[in-house]
């Protein structure tokens, strides 16, 4: 499996989200708005490259009769260290995730991909899988969140600066001003309206690609 | 005898396990350790930084010190004293109310005559868009509460104007308001009951 095609699969083909469909509780959870959706999958991917190079490096040693514990043992931990650092060193930004944070150990995504991938592959292109993969859900989160603040609150990237530091500041837009707010976006209702669409929409994008890909391809042959 | 064959054997795995919690373990107390002190301190800060924006600044002391505990209307409460100058200037403490959806923490703080300095919450989960009309960023509502006292208005009157009180409800959302109204009585009557203990000043 090359590198590129690892990319692909993250970023798009087997995107978490919108190909798996995995994870989907942490998304409809904390995409409220796009900061929030971009810092939980920030710290999604921290936990999801290092589980995956901890289980890739010591796959050899990992009996197939225990793999499961092994591999929830490590991921709780590594959460565990994560939400310690978040609440320690950023801690606005902790006391606006701090509950998901640990919903990040049943993220079947992160044990989906210590299984399927980590276990079988070597350490580098297990560490390139969750970045990738971690950066696919990254974007998922990042653009739910986008759509559902937009619509809900008519602003984007609100309060970025808790994420980021003072200096991205500048991300904060308000789109729509003196915007009252459509509440059922911001609501759990608007997240599965809004993931409801994005998923026809990846559809209808992914089917228009593979015809343009075949009208390309028939005069090629003939 | 190779790794491949050590794998299947029973006492190879739960060796395995045991190391696997046993690194683990100690890893995580090694990190609790490390962050400890910072998220203490953060925390410290919070409380902080809420305590100061239900007071008017003047006190001296460091308010996380100098507390008191006492039975309050639902449990234990946790009293801060702000003195100046060794005398006690105001009090802080929280009070809870049961709002539309789950409890709203208010922290609240009353001068020595039972006048109430400032209202803040500090967590809730109402709707947004109309409970969540409490916060101050969103309304000013809660600064409606500055300068009453049992007796302004009286007893009676002290509840949201649909109640027969002199306190706005929001339009589409009466709960919240009446459950925060209800929650600052609360803590004025806990002032007015425990008035003596909580300015018995020790060391005067």
């Amino acid at each position: 499996m090359t590198y590129a095609r690892i990319t692909k699969d993250g970023l798009w083909d087997n995107n978490v989200v919108f190909a798996q469909m995995l994870a989907l509780c942490p998304l409809l959870a904390v995409t409220g708005t796009a900061t929030n959706g971009l810092g939980m999958g920030l710290a999604s991917t921290a936990v999801l490259v290092s589980s995956n190079v901890l289980i890739a490096a010591l796959r050899n040693f990992i009996s197939a009769e225990v793999r499961i514990p092994v591999y929830i043992v490590f991921i709780a931990t590594l959460v565990t260290l994560v939400d310690m650092t978040l609440n320690a060193y950023a801690h606005d930004l902790y006391k606006v995730l701090g509950l998901f944070i640990a919903l990040i150990v049943v993220n079947c995504a992160i044990l989906g991909r210590a299984e399927s991938f980590a276990s079988k592959n070597a350490v580098l292109p297990a560490a390139v899988d969750g970045l990738m993969m971690g950066m696919g859900f990254t974007l998922a989160l990042v653009l739910l969140g986008g759509v559902r603040e937009i619509l809900g609150s008519g602003t984007l990237f609100a309060q970025a600066h808790l994420l980021l530091g003072s200096s991205f500041a500048f991300l904060e837009t308000t789109l729509i001003p003196n915007y009252k707010g459509y509440l059922l976006m911001i609501l759990p209702p608007g997240g599965f309206l809004a993931l409801g669409f994005l998923l026809a929409g990846k559809r209808v994008l992914d089917r228009r690609l593979a015809a343009r890909a075949a009208a390309a391809a028939v005069p090629a042959a003939a | 005898m190779n790794l491949a064959s050590l794998r299947n054997k029973l006492g190879y795995q739960g060796a395995l396990l045991a190391l696997t919690v046993l690194i683990t373990s100690a890893a995580l107390a090694v990190a609790s350790r490390a962050t400890g002190p910072a998220i203490a301190a953060a925390e410290a800060r919070d409380l902080q930084q809420s305590l100061s924006q239900v007071l008017p600044g003047t006190h001296d002391n460091d308010l996380l010190a100098d507390t008191l505990t006492l039975p309050g209307p639902d449990g234990d409460l946790t009293v801060y004293r702000a003195r100046r100058e060794g005398k006690i200037e105001a009090l802080v403490f929280q009070v809870v109310g049961n709002g539309y959806a789950g409890r709203i923490v208010c922290l609240m703080s009353v001068d020595r005559d039972g006048k109430i300095l400032g209202v803040r919450v500090l967590k809730h989960a109402e709707t947004p868009g109309l409970g969540d009309k409490i916060e101050p960023a969103k309304a000013d509502w809660i600064h409606a509460f500055a300068g009453k006292f049992l007796g302004d208005p009286t007893p009676d009157k002290f509840a949201v104007k649909k109640d027969g009180g002199v306190f706005d409800q929001f339009a589409g959302a009466t709960i919240t308001p009446r459950a925060v109204v209800k929650a600052v009585k609360g803590g004025l009557e806990f002032y007015a009951r425990e008035k003596g203990k909580l300015l018995d000043e020790p060391g005067e």
